[in-house]
């Protein structure tokens, strides 16, 4: 165990690196973060010398290595937008986007389970294929349009549900600004929360169902039956154990797309997240919060990686020594 | 699970009907203020916040007049001079009285402002006759120096002066940095920032002891969101969760206007959108046949109806009527016979290919603009090769004059004709900085001077027949391709009186909204 930690650290130290470096090659193209900042009329000297001020006019190399050596002390540097340390920027926007995140994987696990395997026992029952038809749906509605759909439907023309933004927050622990604590705040949740689950809930009924009917199949469940244990018992403690392999996998690769999914539903919904900062900072060509969010992202992906093998070793324990990439 | 978000519904809407009578305004716009400190920089949402919390010295009425905020009156001294007698009694935030002297600190920090030295560049030491008169001083005669008191908000120079925790004077204007005046404020305007998320939301309250009493404006409250997605911001109106919004997306134009819920005000703007023919990338382009062709072949008025849905105003020059320079003969031109004439009699009668750029989130619609103007020039022969890229990458592209036609949009900040000529017209000098957007590299000595002359002109009549005579000239030039001015638009709930506070410059000035 000790020896697969320090491998993984050192690859993640590497990833940083990497990501560090596509990040620098990015923010050279991405624009000029000076046009942000000033008027159109300021003379062309004016953001010459605000450049070098910034250190925007160094070589590449130069650049990077001061930011890498910044960063080894714990600096990332400093948002041109929002005036403040990058770092201080994305942890403050952080708890709006865990929570998203949150409340959708709730929603995506309480009814993904029991429909996937409803589905897997009872593939001709009406109710299934009406789950299987609704799904097919909900996989390929991209989630801006369900998000503007579920706005207008509900926010709109019912006026039930507010349209956008995180609504009461309160601060829990003096750091985490929770919007899951009040009223107001679980209203605003609901909608953003079903736009951004709308993808991944059918696609994990589709998966889950997929592979408990696999497992279904298989000849210990079978032996299982014939031992004359209980139909429940086979099937949730037989069945669905080795069903969910597979789908912690998927559910770990499938965490990095859900960070895609919520730059799109933040935005829709003007949901004061990190991929709504994200976004911004790409159109205000915040360079400097840019690339100091994609490490960040890199450190969140290596560390869900690592956690998602370690419960994979935890369920399985067959896994734990062999077939790790 | 429904009865259970139904109750909870009801219960908040309870609540809600319980603060309504608050006079709190729920706004959103597109933007959100950088900073709170005015200086920082130069932009519309700038602008608005600071006709909020600070106050000017004079302010644009509706009909593109001045009136007197914390200046009372004013008077022409000389050519040089401006004498601008203040209010007295008027304090500001911090509880300190506003004199002369705020006004001299502020002229001199705007002097040192990135974004606002520039346009301050002309003016000289002020002289501070006693505690309620300044003078104000250019070194030049200077006939721009009323539309620039709008931009002098003074600022407490008591509270600015000092250092803060961090040892930094209090007065230094940072950009992308931490600072005392990037969250502190003081100010003489009606509201004072009671709290502040950059980016998430602004609360304003109202100053107690703010001077203007005989302003009807009753809201003591607003909360500032800023909504950038379009659907999202209208959806927010039409749901009730703001009460107004700014600006409207011309797609929802007649969804807004339709709708018994919300009242739709939409005004014709200053900014033009142009498009630029290169004439040192291009030869063809220094033929005034072909320049004069692609302006006639230019279906304007169809891009405003077609493209910007009636939301725009068609244009035949770049000054907005009501500016100075703004000259009635010159009307849009669009005449396809015309256009395939002069192209035949040009020297390039089989045509030609060039390459063009354009943004495609800065300006309304900006790309489809560029993709209409592809095929008109198409019916005359001209290939054009169309790359649009986001605003982001757009603008170094521009300076760098990368392809043979570029779009531009422009706003004089001076809300006067000259400024247009200055940046997109004036033969390119890289010492003067005149022509710094002329990516077209039209260059005509005569209209040089006129704009030159015109800067030093205070009679007011005898500027507007200088400034009119350039219009003239260029646009018998055809010296680059006019299409409209974008409209402004709000909406609001329909117990807002929207119309009287909104003016061209689109600084609603909200001290002065009435809510029913």
């Amino acid at each position: 165990m000790f020896a697969f930690a320090v491998r993984r650290i050192l690859q993640a130290l590497m990833v940083m690196v990497v990501i560090s470096l596509i990040g620098f090659s990015i923010k050279f193209a991405i624009g000029d973060p000076v046009r942000d900042l000033v008027g159109v009329s300021v003379s062309v000297e004016e953001r010459e010398a605000l450049r070098d001020e910034l250190g925007l006019n160094d070589p590449f190399l130069v650049q990077w290595v001061r930011f890498i050596g910044n960063a080894a002390q714990g600096d990332v540097g400093q948002s041109f937008f929002f005036k403040r340390p990058a770092m201080d920027v994305i942890i403050s926007k952080a708890p709006a986007t865990l929570e998203l995140v949150l409340v959708s994987s709730i929603i995506v696990v309480v009814f993904s389970v029991p429909i996937g395997i409803f589905c897997a026992v009872r593939p001709n029952h009406w109710l299934a294929r009406i789950f299987m038809t609704l799904s097919i749906v909900g996989v390929s509605i991209p989630v801006f349009l369900t998000a503007i759909l579920l706005i207008y439907v509900f926010a709109v023309e019912l006026q039930w549900l507010p349209s956008y933004g995180r609504g009461e927050t309160r601060l829990l622990f003096g750091f985490w600004e929770s919007g899951l604590v009040t009223k107001d705040g679980l209203l605003h949740i609901i909608l953003p929360s079903i736009a951004l689950s709308s993808i991944m809930l059918p696609l994990f009924i589709r998966l889950i169902r997929a592979e408990m009917k696999e497992v279904l199949e298989t000849e210990y469940i079978k032996f299982a039956r014939a031992k004359g244990l209980s139909p429940r018992r086979v099937l949730y403690l037989h069945a669905f154990k080795n069903t969910l392999l597979p789908v912690i996998t998927v559910g770990g690769v499938q965490l990095g797309i859900m960070i895609a999914f919520t730059i799109l539903t933040e935005t829709v919904f003007q949901w004061q997240g990190m991929g709504f900062m994200f976004l911004e900072a790409v159109e205000r060509s915040d360079t400097s919060l840019l690339v100091a969010y994609l490490v960040f992202v890199g450190v969140i992906f290596v560390i869900v990686n690592t956690v998602v093998d370690l419960i994979y070793g935890l369920v399985n324990p067959m896994v734990r020594i062999s077939g790790r990439k | 699970m429904k009865r259970l978000i139904v109750a909870v519904l009801a219960a908040a809407l309870v609540m809600a009907a319980g603060i309504a009578h608050a006079k709190t305004l729920k706004l959103a716009m597109d933007a959100d203020p950088v900073s709170m400190d005015p200086h920082v920089q130069l932009s519309g949402g700038m602008l608005q916040y600071s006709h909020m919390v600070f106050d000017p010295l004079i302010r644009w009425t509706k009909e593109m007049d001045f009136e007197p905020r914390l200046a009372e009156k004013w008077e022409r001294l000389d050519d040089l001079t401006v004498r601008f007698h203040l209010r007295k009694g008027v304090k500001f935030h911090s509880g300190n009285e506003f004199t002369a002297k705020d006004v001299a600190w502020t002229l001199d920090r705007l002097k040192k402002s990135q974004d606002f030295k520039g346009l301050f560049e002309p003016f000289a030491e002020p002289k501070i006759v006693d505690e309620y008169t300044i003078d104000i001083v250019t070194k030049e005669p200077y006939p721009l120096l009323l539309n620039m008191a709008t931009y002098i908000f003074p600022m407490d120079s008591e509270f600015y002066t000092g250092t803060d925790d961090s040892g930094q004077p209090k007065d230094a204007i940072v950009k992308t940095g931490p600072s005392f005046a990037n969250v502190n404020e003081s100010g003489t305007g009606k509201f004072i920032v009671a709290s502040r998320e950059q980016g998430v939301r602004t609360v304003f309250k109202v100053f107690a002891d703010y001077w203007d009493t005989e302003s009807p404006g009753n809201v003591s409250e607003i909360v500032l969101t800023p909504i950038k997605e379009n659907a999202t911001r209208v959806a927010a109106l039409l749901s009730g969760d703001v009460d107004f919004i700014m600006p409207v997306p011309p797609q929802d134009l007649d969804r807004l206007r339709g709708s018994d819920k919300v009242k739709l005000v939409t005004m014709t703007g200053s900014r033009i959108i142009t498009f630029q023919l290169n004439q040192n990338r291009r030869e063809e382009f220094k033929d005034p046949k072909v320049r004069e062709a692609i302006v006639y072949a230019t279906n304007n008025p169809g891009i405003v109806e077609k493209i910007m849905k009636g939301f725009a105003t068609v244009a035949g020059q770049q000054s907005p009527e009501g500016y100075l320079g703004y000259n009635e003969a010159l009307t849009p031109r669009f005449d396809l016979d015309k256009a395939k004439q002069l192209m035949a009699e040009s020297n390039y009668p089989d045509g030609f290919t060039v390459s063009m750029i354009a943004p495609n989130n800065r300006y309304v619609n900006d790309e489809k603009i560029a993709e209409a103007f592809v095929s008109m020039m198409a019916k005359i022969g001209i290939k054009v090769d169309l790359k649009t890229m986001p605003k982001a990458q757009y603008w170094d592209q521009f300076d760098d004059q990368v392809a043979d036609i570029q779009m531009i949009g422009w706003h004089a900040d001076t809300e006067d004709t000259a400024n247009f000529f200055e940046f997109l017209l004036m033969c390119p000098n890289k010492e003067t900085g005149y022509g710094q957007y002329n990516s077209g590299n039209y260059c005509n000595p005569e209209v040089d001077e006129i704009i030159l002359a015109s800067q030093s002109e205070t009679d007011t009549a005898k500027r507007a027949e200088m400034l009119q005579k350039a219009e003239k000239i260029v646009y018998d030039d055809a010296a680059y391709v006019p299409l409209h001015w974008q409209d402004l638009s709000w909406a609001g709930k329909p117990n807002l009186q929207i119309e009287p506070i909104v003016n061209v410059m689109d600084f609603p000035y909200f001290g002065d909204l009435v809510v029913e």
